[in-house]
């Protein structure tokens, strides 16, 4: 049996693809202005060179904020339960789950089964999500995927105050002009995002397991930072987190097919 | 509408000062959403027809007739809040109307006198008033307002120097010494209106309007019983739409219409008719009131495989649970017992407020609801606080709840209709 979950988000397409319960393949692109087009590229790069076709997929589950637009997913599940679902794949004693996307943040717990018993979302306001790093990783003129790396190396957290990614732009500009060590002021804009995280996390209460998903899980220095504050181990795992909400809807359609 | 009727209402509208071009925009733009909101359901009541008219004519024939008693030397009281007692408006031959609070409009030119960060129903009341879009504004009399939360106690001091403005003081605690305050106020605000309409306030008079106003409470609180049944006989939105109209309708015509609803929806419990498939989620929406046209949380969770059952707000049971005591006492006695009663809601103004917490309780049992969507108005400090205790409670008894912050606006759609699905998704699993 071949299924398939398709993750529009805010920045970035995803795309897994499971046969009998395994990761077959797999795709992240990056968005078009068109929700369809961003998912029909990210099923070409997916079954790029693959045996499969299309033709061959049994079911396809959509999910992210894109979910409705996806023309070839027969049914949509909302992002939350899907991250729960791929979270709980990974690590069936997951019990928390932290997702980072591009424009949103949220905590959801899951019960035994990996079925959402709670959750927290960011309200209107990207603070302390992916776009949040993005437009800091521009001004610093690094690679977003370095800066959890390079921030490792800070010897002090420079405290960034401003919440909004307008606002902390211009602290930041001014924080290079006092010439702050841009290495230490890495660190204080994961440092903010952790933050974020962490007030939701004790919001909804903290129970271990604890996974993280997103892109922003790729992020070391934010990870080891939500460590730090919450005392406890977020483990790592083989796939790739920023699948979690794709792997999630094939599973649910793993499960409508009686998988 | 006919051509004829409409321009008809453009001229009279025109003549209280209303900004025609901009008011024609803004009706132009709510046909649309009440169609999709409203008229494109299925399975409504038959009896709804009533309340969709009365509601395309929100400015039109409802201003006529208000207008209409004014000629008559009749005398129009607007308010925004529940604390302001409808019965002595029409126990000195006054009508009391709910002030347009609703919609994201007038904000640049609210802004002018507002700060940002202030609740979307006060920003958009002052924008109503200062773009001259409300004819409710325009035909007040008087405008009645009380110092319930921080935003509007200072607001008024704004109001006051737009509109004839009459503030009433609602202490912050109950007990013995708020409840001679409370009276006093009533007192106050009885001789304010005695002085607006010339009319003086007997008690046989008071009597008569006591139990005009319990008779809508009455049949607002007996439609809103049928929702506990599973299918509801009404949608939410629709229950919703008609409480709402209870703030701007004529009594009579109401109870009217609300009773053809209520037979209606009676014999639909009879026959096991519901508006939504039983085996949608029930769901309660506490918080924030939600004044007219603002349906955008019944209108999400309607649309994605919700039921309302239940509103506990000011527009909602709060508006209908307690009625006035009736009794022949003397004109004293009975605007104690009318400042009593007033006094018993359970607005979040109030510290404590366990009343509150332990009607939310009893609700979500009664309506068997499945979870509930907290709805705070951004902003709202006192709603927004006081989610921590209706949280912990509701958890108590095993109802989950989510907690949403929302304005006027349709910019978060997006990500709030994300956690409503999501949120619905979560409760029918354990459904």
């Amino acid at each position: 049996m071949l299924v398939a979950g398709c993750d529009v988000g805010s920045t970035s397409g995803k795309v897994v693809i499971l046969q009998d319960g395994k990761i077959v393949a797999h795709s992240i692109v990056p968005n078009d202005p068109l929700s369809d087009v961003t998912a029909k590229n990210a099923m070409e790069k997916a079954l790029k060179g693959k045996n499969v076709t299309m033709n061959d997929i049994n079911l396809t589950i959509g999910t992210g904020y894109g979910r409705v637009d996806i023309p070839f997913a027969k049914k949509i599940v909302t992002e939350i339960a899907c991250h729960g679902k791929g979270a709980f794949w990974n690590n069936n004693k997951a019990r928390t789950v932290i997702d980072i996307g591009g424009q949103d943040a949220k905590v959801i717990k899951i019960d035994k089964h990996g079925v959402v018993k709670d959750f927290v979302l960011n309200d209107k306001c990207a603070a302390g999500t992916g776009k949040f790093l993005e437009t800091m990783a521009r001004i610093l003129d690094v690679k977003l995927e370095e800066m959890g790396k390079i921030s490792l190396k800070a010897k002090e957290i420079v405290e960034i105050s401003s919440q909004c990614s307008v606002f902390a732009e211009s602290e930041v500009i001014s924080l290079i002009a006092e010439k702050k060590d841009p290495i230490d002021i890495l660190a204080g804009i994961n440092h903010s995002v952790a933050n974020r995280l962490v007030s939701m996390l004790y919001r909804i209460g903290i129970e271990e397991d604890v996974v993280i998903s997103g892109g922003v899980a790729k992020n070391i220095g934010v990870v080891k930072m939500i460590e730090d504050k919450i005392k406890t181990k977020i483990p790592t795992y083989t796939t790739d987190p920023q699948l979690f909400g794709a792997l999630g809807a094939a599973l649910f359609a793993q499960q409508e097919l009686g998988g | 509408m006919a051509e004829k009727e409409f321009e008809g209402h453009n001229h009279m509208l025109k003549n209280l000062g209303i900004d025609i071009g901009a008011h024609d925009q803004l009706m132009q733009g709510l046909q649309p959403m009440f169609r999709e909101v409203f008229l494109s359901q299925k399975n409504r009541p038959k009896a709804m027809s009533y309340f969709d008219f009365r509601m395309s004519e929100i400015h039109g024939c409802r201003i006529r007739e208000l207008s209409e008693h004014k000629e008559k030397g009749g005398k129009v009281i607007g308010a925004f809040c529940l604390y302001v007692p409808e019965e002595i408006v029409l126990a000195a031959g006054g009508m009391m109307v709910g002030l347009c609070a609703g919609a994201d409009i007038g904000g640049p030119e609210a802004e002018q006198y507002l700060p940002r960060n202030i609740c979307p129903l006060i920003r958009s009341s002052l924008g109503m008033k200062l773009s001259r879009l409300c004819p409710y504004f325009e035909l007040a009399d008087l405008v009645v307002g009380e110092t319930t939360c921080d935003g509007k106690k200072k607001a008024w001091e704004i109001f006051q120097d737009l509109i004839p403005l009459h503030v009433m003081h609602l202490p912050a605690m109950k007990g013995t010494k708020a409840q001679e305050l409370w009276l006093e106020e009533m007192i106050k605000f009885k001789e304010k209106v005695e002085e607006i309409t010339g009319n003086e306030i007997d008690a046989a008079g008071l009597k008569e309007a006591i139990a005009r106003v319990n008779r809508r409470r009455a049949i607002l609180k007996r439609l809103n019983e049928t929702r506990k049944i599973s299918p509801t006989p009404i949608s939410g939105k629709d229950a919703l739409l008609v409480t709402q109209l209870g703030f701007s309708d004529d009594i009579e015509q109401f109870l009217e219409g609300a009773e053809t609803l209520r037979q209606e929806l009676e014999q639909r419990v009879r026959n096991s008719q519901g508006a939504i498939d039983a085996a949608m989620p029930r769901l309660m929406v506490s918080g924030c009131p939600m004044v007219l046209p603002n349906w955008k949380i019944h209108h999400i969770v309607e649309t994605n495989g919700g039921a309302v059952v239940c509103e506990e707000a000011c527009t909602g049971q709060r508006y209908f649970r307690d009625p006035v005591e009736e009794s022949d006492g003397k004109l004293d006695n009975q605007l104690r017992v009318l400042s009593d009663r007033y006094l018993k809601l359970d607005c979040a103004c109030f510290t404590p407020n366990d009343d509150r917490i332990n009607n939310i309780i009893d609700l979500a049992q009664q309506y068997r609801v499945d979870g509930v969507i907290y709805n705070i108005l951004q902003f709202c400090t006192t709603y927004a606080v006081e989610f921590y205790r209706v949280e912990k409670a509701l958890k108590g008894i095993g109802v989950p709840v989510l907690r949403v912050e929302t304005d006027y606006s349709q910019e978060d759609i997006g990500p709030l209709t994300n956690r409503l699905e999501a949120f619905l998704e979560m409760i029918r699993k354990t459904h």
